[in-house]
């Protein structure tokens, strides 16, 4: 059974149809990555399946069992096996970097404070930043930040990682450091969804790569299919513009 | 001038400062009273008017209009209506409960608008956060939303509290004896009016000042740190 | 609650009150604009005056907005007749109004004067625009778009500060309001009607006023020739 299976989602912004009948299978382990122009949809499938915006008709199975987008119950579970990382990082500027990222398991997933903690900085260490545990967000880099919020998903132990274009929004010499950590997150076996415009990487990293055009799903397969010989032309023309 | 001397001198027996000063807490009273229970009701309006459950939304309607009236109405208006109204209600209602209902009514509608706008003003990028994390609409208030908002919040939380200690003078009508209608009353015992409200002019600046110094100090201060 | 409503006798009295609201924007409309007269020099003796001319004034708005209006007509209205100047309840209201909104406005108005960017003035140097120039073009309509908001809202907490006047005995709103509801005893009819005139009032006005601004002061002005250099 597919870990999450993704079946004819549509979604719309007002009158534009953004996802055009998506269907895509995951397995478990697997790391699939979306490429595609800007406005194809990319970052509206990865918010639809963690249930930020709404799809308008299809159906989302999560190792098999359906999550049903309008029940708040289903959400919350759904949500508990599925992490989502913003390409703004989104952290909670109120907050150390260490309480970033043990709020959700000891308010949520009611983790014992110490036990929550103890984990925390096992996973800020894993990304690097163990030594920035009473840090503020507005003190850290973008690298640093994109890290915590890696961190901060990993800490609730999802199944299934969505990446959204994390690495769009930072220099050029932060991308490699946070690169290296989701490399990590690949060997360790966990499912990743990765939109990424960092094309090498993809390359290197994924197990399948789909490529999306206006809201549809145009090629998808193995990574060195898609880069070396794509068979639709517009991925061809996606490619040949990369370079 | 021998006689304003006098007059001075008589003004201040001790007599009338404790009644100045009883008037003056009742004023201070009345404020906070007004400011505490609107704060709270105003942030369920704020709170209910951002909710996002369907069978809210007549809810969110009432509330909507609400807040709009009663930005638009006179206190003085409010005060006679709370005045009339709350004879078939509650006949025994004191003079001090109608001016306290009313000017909770006022200020729930004001406070209600300042914290909506606190609220707003944290990035739906965090509160989207929030959401993936699971973390709830209650959490996501008490942990990522409220302890940002509040600095947003709290200017003019205190601007409007100045502006209610004055709004306060009216009760003197429905005949509380507030620090206003102490002065009627100095003026009454045969105080000279200039004196008698002069003074009542000085009380109030007492009263208020601090607190609009205070407000300046936060707002400055609050416009710098973010923790 | 056993109240009867009956709007009937205080919808016949609409037109009554109808002409009290024209004094109710009266009242306003002549505490803004003298107070606005203030707001403007006040604004200047704080922005260019002396030290001694800007405590004053300093003095002067602080004092007015930190004390209720209707303590300051109080004592304009029963303070004066000591030293011989009795004056009708209407002016003195007025005359507190005025005074009151003085403040306000001057601290309104000076608020948009500091908002001029320095580098707006900066520039007007380099291109060589003489100061009276500067300030006709550039600081002016700078000034005007800054404070035009916060002037539409002073002006509609004006038009519900003007209720006090009925304490006076003044025939605006709220006093035409009182002076039905002894008669017909109805009062929470006729005082729900008269608060639905002021939001209606209000509301007019705002929009009115938001909507004239948003024309005349963002409007660009293509054939004519420009004040926006």
């Amino acid at each position: 059974m597919p870990h999450l299976d993704i079946e004819e989602i549509c979604a719309q912004y007002g009158d534009t149809r953004v996802l055009d009948a998506v269907s895509l299978h995951i397995e478990r382990g697997e790391v699939v990555s979306v490429i595609g122009p800007s406005g194809s949809g990319k970052s509206t499938l990865l918010r639809v399946l963690m249930g930020l915006t709404p799809p308008t008709r299809g159906t989302v199975r999560l190792e098999g069992s359906v999550i049903d987008y309008r029940s708040r119950a289903s959400m919350r579970s759904a949500r508990a096996r599925m992490a989502i990382v913003f390409q703004q990082y989104n952290l909670f500027q109120n907050m150390t970097v260490l309480r970033n990222v043990t709020l959700a398991p000891i308010a949520v997933q009611k983790r014992g404070p110490l036990e929550a903690e103890q984990d925390a900085i096992r996973v800020l260490e894993k990304v690097g930043l163990g030594d920035k545990l009473s840090a503020y967000p507005d003190e850290l880099s973008g690298g640093q930040q994109q890290r915590v919020a890696i961190a901060r998903s990993l800490a609730l132990r999802p199944e299934i990682l969505l990446l959204d274009e994390v690495t769009a929004a930072l220099d050029p010499e932060l991308v490699q450091e946070v690169l290296c950590t989701i490399r990590a997150l690949a060997r360790d076996g966990i499912t990743l969804l990765i939109v990424s415009h960092e094309m090498s990487f993809v390359r290197e990293i994924s197990d399948r790569v789909v490529m999306m055009d206006a809201g549809r799903i145009v090629e998808a397969g193995p990574a060195s299919e898609i880069f070396n010989a794509p068979r639709v032309p517009r991925t061809r023309e996606f490619m040949r513009r990369l370079g | 001038m021998s006689g304003v001397l006098e007059q001075a001198r008589a003004l201040f027996s001790q007599d009338n400062v404790l009644f100045v000063l009883a008037a003056m807490g009742r004023t201070l009273m009345m404020t906070l009273l007004g400011c505490a229970l609107g704060f709270i009701a105003g942030m369920l309006l704020a709170l209910l008017r951002r909710s996002t459950r369907s069978y809210l939304a007549p809810v969110r309607l009432i509330a909507a209009v609400y807040v709009e009236l009663f930005r638009r109405i006179p206190f003085l208006v409010i005060l006679f209506i709370v005045l009339f109204a709350i004879g078939p209600i509650a006949p025994d209602a004191s003079l001090f409960t109608i001016a306290a209902v009313s000017i909770c009514l006022l200020a729930t509608a004001f406070l209600s608008e300042i914290v909506g706008a606190g609220l707003d003003s944290v990035p739906t990028t965090q509160v989207q956060a929030a959401e993936a994390l699971n973390l709830g609409r209650l959490r996501t208030l008490r942990y990522v939303v409220l302890p940002q908002a509040w600095r947003v919040i709290l200017p003019p939380a205190i601007a409007f509290g100045v502006m209610f200690i004055k709004d306060t003078a009216l009760a003197s009508q429905m005949g509380v004896v507030e620090l206003t209608f102490a002065g009627k009353v100095l003026v009454n015992r045969g105080v000279a009016p200039a004196l008698g409200f002069g003074l009542i002019l000085l009380c109030y600046f007492a009263l208020s000042y601090p607190l609009t110094r205070l407000g300046a100090h936060l707002e400055r201060r609050l416009a710098t740190s973010r923790h | 609650m056993s109240y009867q409503f009956d709007f009937g006798p205080a919808f016949g009295s609409v037109r009554y009150l109808i002409r009290g609201a024209g004094l109710t924007l009266v009242i306003a409309f002549v505490s803004f604009w003298l107070g606005a007269v203030i707001g403007l020099l006040g604004a200047l003796g704080k922005t260019r005056g002396g030290a001694s001319l800007r405590r004053a004034i300093d003095g002067y708005v602080v004092f007015m907005t930190n004390t209720p209006a209707l303590v300051q007509v109080y004592f304009i209205f029963y303070g004066l007749p000591s030293v011989g100047i009795t004056l009708a309840p209407l002016t003195a209201v007025l005359i507190g109004l005025v005074l009151n909104s003085g403040a306000y406005l001057t601290e309104i108005i000076r608020a948009g004067v500091l908002s001029v960017p320095k580098s707006e003035l900066e520039a007007t140097e380099a291109i060589g625009l003489t100061r009276l120039q500067s300030v006709r073009y550039v600081v002016i309509p700078h000034v005007l778009r800054t404070v035009y908001g916060p002037l539409v809202n002073f002006f509609v907490l004006l038009v519900l500060g003007s209720s006090m006047a009925a304490l006076f005995g003044v025939e605006e709103l709220t006093g035409r309001a009182i002076n039905i509801s002894t008669t017909n005893l109805r009062t929470i009819e006729t005082f729900i009607i008269v608060a639905l005139i002021y939001v209606a009032l209000t509301l007019c006005a705002q929009l009115a006023l938001t909507a004239a601004g948003r024309r005349s002061l963002y409007r660009a002005r293509p054939a004519k020739r420009s004040a926006y250099v």
